[in-house]
């Protein structure tokens, strides 16, 4: 059993208020790990001298494999050998993120014995993430880990763990099946995931549909977004029940983006062509509307959190594709998409900022898509358009 | 081209590159699949051998590299 150490007076700040807090999880691993117990004191030194006194990177990892494991070390060591090394290891969660009890516990049982016994489920690219261990560790861990049926994850300038969103095991709203998908991805792209070979990270994210529960749109260089083609189907029936407990012109009809829809009392219209399938309507008279019955995805380009440069929004790429195995289509689009970035991209350029530098165009032409008005971000706003030579001399 | 060969190939670009400029897989697969006229794939199954045996390791400085592992 580990004593208290150190006195954290910043870091207790850290514990005032109503949410959960890092560092109570820290100081109750410390408990019984001296891993724990020095990642509070070298956690305040960072704090009081604003400074950060990890190292990151290097070349640990488990043999064969180019990610999975992100090296960190202390400058401190001497102060904090508990830190001395502090390792992080990615294990690739399961599509839509179901365990059982008993194989979390195994999970932490196994980390309190080759690690500090601090977990992160999940980090934000989707992983189960277990902090804090040394080297001479990391084989054991992925040796009891593999013989379990687990795998690494991705990390580094690879394709990092695909995630998506619960999909049709939970949600009737579903229009993909964001599991098969985000599985079959993670099977077919094995090597790309274990043996770093692009230019910088790369996200696939599968959602079921426009609602975006996981935020695919923000967080993934390649969001899969489930939606349909043709029209809403509608319960009349039903809208007239919303009517009376709820303001249908005030929530609905005025809140449509397109202003494709009306409401007189009677019967809700829409005009479906001009419908842009963000399906605010549907999430808030689930009972009165339901998607189009011929179901697809949409696959949109480009996203990330700022690193080097700037945060993007992903943007359409393929307004609507069939997402059903053996997904041919898909992968062929993919491989042409990574070649392209392969032979353009710089060293930690992702896909999007790739796109910003040498334009749209020249990236739809390259990889062989056609340019469509759904590429539109909106209209007369869209900065990816441009007039050729050739367009203005015809 | 023999996969040996290409391994030594691939070792020896690795070796002469080292100190000088890191070089990431990409790197590697585009050089000698032109240096020697063969398919990027064989180059790929030479450098998974060598990185399965150990004989190079995959390393992050900011980006994943290929490099010989410290003796």
């Amino acid at each position: 059993m580990s004593k208290k150490k150190y006195d954290s007076p910043l870091l207790d700040e850290l514990e005032k208020g109503v949410f959960p807090s890092f560092v109570t999880e820290i100081k109750r691993a410390a408990a019984h790990s001296d891993m724990a117990n020095d990642l509070i004191g070298h956690t305040e030194l960072c704090y009081k001298e604003r400074v950060t006194h990890w190292k990151h990177g290097g070349i640990v990892g488990v043999r064969g494999y180019g990610g999975g494991v992100i090296g960190r070390y202390s400058d401190v060591p001497d102060k904090f050998p508990g830190v001395a090394h502090f390792h992080t290891v990615r294990l690739n969660s399961p599509s839509g993120f179901y365990y059982n009890a008993t194989v979390l516990k195994e999970l932490c049982d196994l980390w309190d014995k080759y690690g500090s016994g601090l977990t992160n489920v999940h980090g934000s690219t989707g992983d189960l993430v277990f902090l804090g261990t040394r080297t001479e560790q990391l084989e054991p861990f992925f040796a009891e880990t593999s013989s379990r049926g687990w795998d690494l994850g991705g990390s580094g300038s690879a394709l990092r763990t695909p995630s998506c969103c619960v999909g049709k095991s939970r949600c009737e709203w579903a229009n993909i099946d964001t599991m098969a998908i985000t599985n079959d991805i993670t099977q077919h792209y094995q090597d790309e995931m274990h043996r770093p070979a692009f230019p910088y990270k790369f996200k696939f994210k599968a959602a079921g549909c426009p609602v975006d529960c996981i935020a695919s749109i923000a967080r993934a260089d390649m969001s899969i977004i489930g939606t349909w083609k043709g029209d809403i189907r509608i319960n009349q029936a039903e809208v007239l029940n919303y009517s009376k407990t709820m303001d249908i012109k005030a929530e609905i009809i005025d809140m449509c983006p397109t202003g494709c829809m009306q409401f007189d009392g009677k019967a809700l219209k829409i005009d479906n062509s001009n419908c842009n399938r963000c399906m605010h309507c549907i999430a808030k008279m689930t009972k009165a509307l339901r998607p189009g019955t011929e179901q697809g995805a949409t696959l949109l380009l480009g996203s990330k959190a700022p690193i080097v440069t700037g945060a993007l929004m992903s943007w359409v790429i393929v307004p609507f594709i069939k997402m059903e195995p053996p997904y041919e289509e898909f992968y062929d689009l993919i491989d042409k998409i990574w070649e392209w970035w392969d032979e353009n991209g710089k060293n930690r350029e992702r896909i999007g900022e790739l796109i910003e530098r040498l334009s749209f165009p020249r990236f739809l032409k390259e990889v062989g898509l056609e340019p469509s008005p759904a590429m539109v971000k909106w209209p007369r706003r869209d900065p990816f358009f441009f007039w050729s030579e050739e367009d203005i001399q015809r | 081209m023999e996969k040996e060969e290409v391994k030594k190939i691939i070792y020896a670009l690795v070796e002469a590159s080292t100190g000088k400029k890191k070089l990431k897989q990409s790197d590697i697969l585009k050089k000698v699949s032109a240096d020697q006229g063969i398919e990027k794939d064989e180059v790929k199954a030479a450098l998974r051998d060598l990185v399965d045996a150990g004989t190079l390791i995959f390393t992050y400085f900011g980006g994943s590299f290929i490099e010989i592992p410290p003796k």
